[in-house]
């Protein structure tokens, strides 16, 4: 071992109550900012793999203007085969294509306003959780058959089951009166009452029927194998759009505008914690080494005395920092590494998080998603900031006067 | 005992300005760890109650009062069975901050271009002024007049979507007890916006007789609502509901109606709480540490004191109120701090950056701070009775001493 590492080492251990409840600070810190960093990472991947795939998707093909209008008259023209075009093209099969409409859906008892998006029964599977959510009868069949997929809570609302008839009464494409007489083939729980109201699904042969569409659509829905890779799926699509009609791709991003924003926000009022925290780090790292400092005021005399420059003292002092840094960095991110693994496996879940979670469609735990990232991003702020607690103290070696620091006890 | 105190409280004093460096460095960690605590739990608080109210104001009320079916099955076939004009002459003399009665039913609209579903409110309008959500002074054209209006008023995105505006004629369909279609056109006589985007979506309000005519229900309503004096306290509200009402029906609070406001608050609370405990541990250990320092240099001087006759419990008590002095110090800054960067801030910040985010957490895009006495006791106290704690070990420590060994100690 050189010989300053070694002062600097044994220097720590001079006081080791004072240099364990300093490395305890940023071990504290460390093991916090590992957990709630992989915590968040963890929420925010839930959040968005469960708003997308439910139905929203990756990248959407859509009339310009449908995404904020949804009109019925912003159509797709033609959309299997531009749907079946890009499901080649790209060699994935998780492409649907979806048409929406609204309609009153009438029971012998009873009539609700919902949406009916027709869907590609073959493919819808791949792009939305909703078909894997069928508990009664089963998911649609055949392309143009007369079968409807509903919402376990609008079920109960209209008071039938798998095998029922339901009127569908709504405007066609041109205004005209849409009707449809529909059985009930499956029945599908979220859990969420409000979502099971809200739509039910029929083949999307039959919606192009009732609602006059001709062959057209609103959406393209297409789902790529990672989330990183929506980018470059998004240009590939792009060139496959037919010249003779305006369409755009929009990516999750903007399908979701509030879903990374809401990412964003959460994630501002996470960095001021952090920030907070580190800081505090800091200010008990300042004091432990201005402490030392002034202790040693007479020693660093007599080493000045003995010719040795204010640099290289004040350059131990960065080096007693470094040691104690460095062990809290370790520790930090061992212990955090520890803790949080045990809430991968477990999840992790606060008193009252269920409900508020079952609003945005997310599970009542969160599992952190520990990664080298989560691992070293907190630890390695939290001793760049150590690092720089220690530059004032250190500095002061460049004012110290060996006859005076000699005098001083 | 009081000299012995006032003795305790000027040693501490002076103890603690000795070595000025230390407990400028401390006070200042002490400074930010308050201010941030009170800060935030400001910003969070002021979150927490615009969602609350927006929340409680979509509802709408405190209180609640339904037919046992409605809340899983919002249909018309499942009204309130006493009469309006019943309700109104029970509650009316009921003393209560506000309460209205209102035919709520899904319905489809419709445009020449396109439909929606949304929900139909038929409403008492004068009556009911002030406890929703709409303000009707910001409404575009006019909100409605009468019970018997024959206008509507839709929300500002429902407009886009049936590209339609002020003075066009839409038609709404519903169905009757019976379930017939029960459908009729109106003329839109304004447009409202509300700060959660949703809402202009969801909601068509019209005159509560002309709804009545048009779903053939005579003079029966879908639901009552009352405000009470305080959301937060809402048990003398429902009490009185609860006496008001009889037959087959159910009364609630707002937090059963909503789980996910109701949860709020507690949530809330609980993540203040652990952000408070959170921030004091990362000071404690600078304060711990501080204290061993101040303790390990007075080593022989506490031993000198104890030789005196000084008793240990005196030296205890001489470090803990030091510890406490250099908090509460801290904490009193801290919080005027904290109440100072908040001052240019009152009026709200505005996150519109993040605005579609924040509308999915149910919030508008701005942000008013709420500074309240209760976070800011919270937070203090917390502080002070968990700094109380830290001190003790090394308090106890230098209680401990023996005066011999304190005294020869270089």
């Amino acid at each position: 071992m050189n010989l300053v590492l070694r002062l600097a080492w044994r220097n720590l251990w001079r006081q080791p109550r004072r240099t364990w409840l300093t490395t305890g600070a940023m071990v504290f810190s460390n093991i916090l900012l590992v957990f709630m960093i992989s915590l968040q990472f963890g929420m925010y991947g839930v959040m968005i793999d469960n708003t997308l795939q439910t139905f929203t998707g990756h990248l959407q093909v859509q009339a310009p203007g449908y995404k904020d209008d949804q009109k019925m008259r912003q159509v797709v023209e033609d959309i299997r085969p531009l749907a079946a075009t890009i499901r080649a093209e790209l060699n994935n099969d998780r492409v649907a294509a979806r048409g929406t409409a609204f309609a009153l859906a009438s029971s012998d008892d009873r009539s609700y306003g919902i949406a009916i998006i027709g869907v590609e029964p073959e493919f819808e599977p791949l792009v939305s959780t909703v078909p894997g959510l069928v508990r009664d009868g089963r998911y649609l069949g055949a392309y143009a058959a007369e079968e409807i997929v509903i919402g376990a809570a609008l079920a109960r609302n209209l008071r039938i089951g798998v095998g029922d008839e339901l009127t569908l009464l709504g405007s066609a494409r041109d205004g005209s009166f849409a009707a449809a007489i529909v059985i009930v083939v499956g029945i599908f729980d979220s859990g969420v009452n409000d979502f099971d109201r809200s739509f039910a699904e029929i083949p999307l042969g039959l919606f192009e029927d009732t609602f006059f569409m001709q062959g057209a659509g609103h959406q393209v829905v297409v789902n790529t194998t990672d989330i990183d890779q929506v980018a470059a799926s998004k240009t590939q699509v792009e060139q496959l759009l037919p010249h003779d009609q305006a369409l755009v791709v929009h990516d999750w991003d903007a399908l979701q505008p509030g879903l990374k924003q809401a990412i964003k926000a959460d994630m501002s009022s996470a960095f001021f914690m952090y920030g907070i925290l580190v800081i505090l780090v800091a200010f008990s790292v300042l004091n432990t080494q201005l402490m030392s400092v002034l202790e040693r005021t007479h020693e660093f005399g007599i080493a000045m005395a003995l010719g040795l420059t204010p640099w290289r003292l004040g350059r131990l002092v960065l080096l007693e920092t470094a040691i104690m840094g460095a062990l809290g960095l370790v520790l930090g991110a061992l212990l955090g590494a520890l803790v949080t693994s045990w809430f991968t496996v477990n999840g992790f879940s606060v008193p009252g998080m269920e409900e508020m979670a079952a609003k945005f469609n997310l599970p009542g735990r969160v599992f952190p998603r520990v990664s080298m990232l989560t691992l070293i991003v907190g630890p390695a702020i939290v001793y760049l900031f150590t690092m720089l607690a220690a530059v004032y103290p250190a500095q002061r070696m460049h004012r110290l006067q060996p006859v005076e620091a000699l005098r001083s006890l | 005992m009081n000299l012995q105190l006032a003795i305790l409280f000027r040693l501490a004093w002076r103890n603690l300005w000795r070595n000025h460096r230390r407990t400028a460095i401390m006070l200042g960690a002490i400074v930010i760890g308050t201010w941030a605590m009170i800060f935030m739990t400001a910003l969070t608080r002021g979150m927490v109650t615009d969602v609350l109210e927006d929340g409680i104001n979509a509802l709408p009320g405190h209180v609640q009062v339904h037919h046992p079916e409605f809340r899983d099955d919002p249909s018309v076939a499942n009204l309130l069975p006493i009469t309006d004009s019943e309700l109104t002459t029970r509650f009316s003399a009921a003393g209560l901050a506000g309460w209205a009665a209102r035919v709520r039913v899904p319905a489809i609209v419709t445009s020449e271009y396109d439909s929606r579903g949304v929900t139909l409110l038929g409403i008492d309008a004068e009556h009911e002024r002030g406890l929703t959500f709409v303000d009707y002074e910001e409404v575009d054209g006019r909100f409605l007049e009468s019970v018997d209006d024959t206008g509507i008023v839709i929300g500002r995105k429902l407009a886009r979507t049936l590209n339609t505006e002020v003075g066009k004629r839409v038609v709404l369909m519903s169905q009757d007890p019976d379930n017939d279609i029960a459908d009729r056109g109106f003329r839109v006589v304004g447009v409202f916006s509300a700060s959660v985007s949703a809402f202009e979506d969801q909601f068509i309000f019209a005159g509560k007789k002309t709804v009545q005519d048009m779903l053939r229900i005579g003079d029966q309503v879908s639901e009552l609502f009352v405000v009470g004096d305080d959301y937060r306290n809402v048990e003398d509200a429902f009490e009185k509901t609860v006496s008001l009402v009889d037959g087959n029906v159910i009364v609630q609070r707002w937090y059963d109606l909503d789980a996910y406001l109701g949860s709020m608050l507690k949530v809330m609370d609980g993540f203040m709480f652990i952000w408070i405990v959170v921030i004091f541990l990362a000071l404690s250990f600078g304060l711990v540490n501080t204290l061993v320092m101040a303790v390990f240099e007075r080593v022989r001087e506490i031993g000198l004191m104890l030789a005196l006759g000084m008793r240990p419990s005196n030296i205890l008590g001489q470090i803990i109120v030091e510890s406490l002095m250099l908090l509460a110090i801290g904490l009193g800054v801290g919080t005027f701090l904290a109440w100072a960067a908040i001052q240019p801030i009152k009026d709200g910040i505005d996150l519109s950056i993040v605005g579609d985010g924040l509308d999915m957490w149910g919030m508008s895009s701005v942000l008013v701070p709420q500074l309240t006495l209760n976070d800011v006791v919270l937070a203090n106290v917390t502080v002070l009775v968990l700094g109380f704690f830290a001190s003790l070990s090394p308090a106890w420590r230098a209680s401990r001493y023996e005066p011999i060994e304190a005294i020869t100690k270089v």
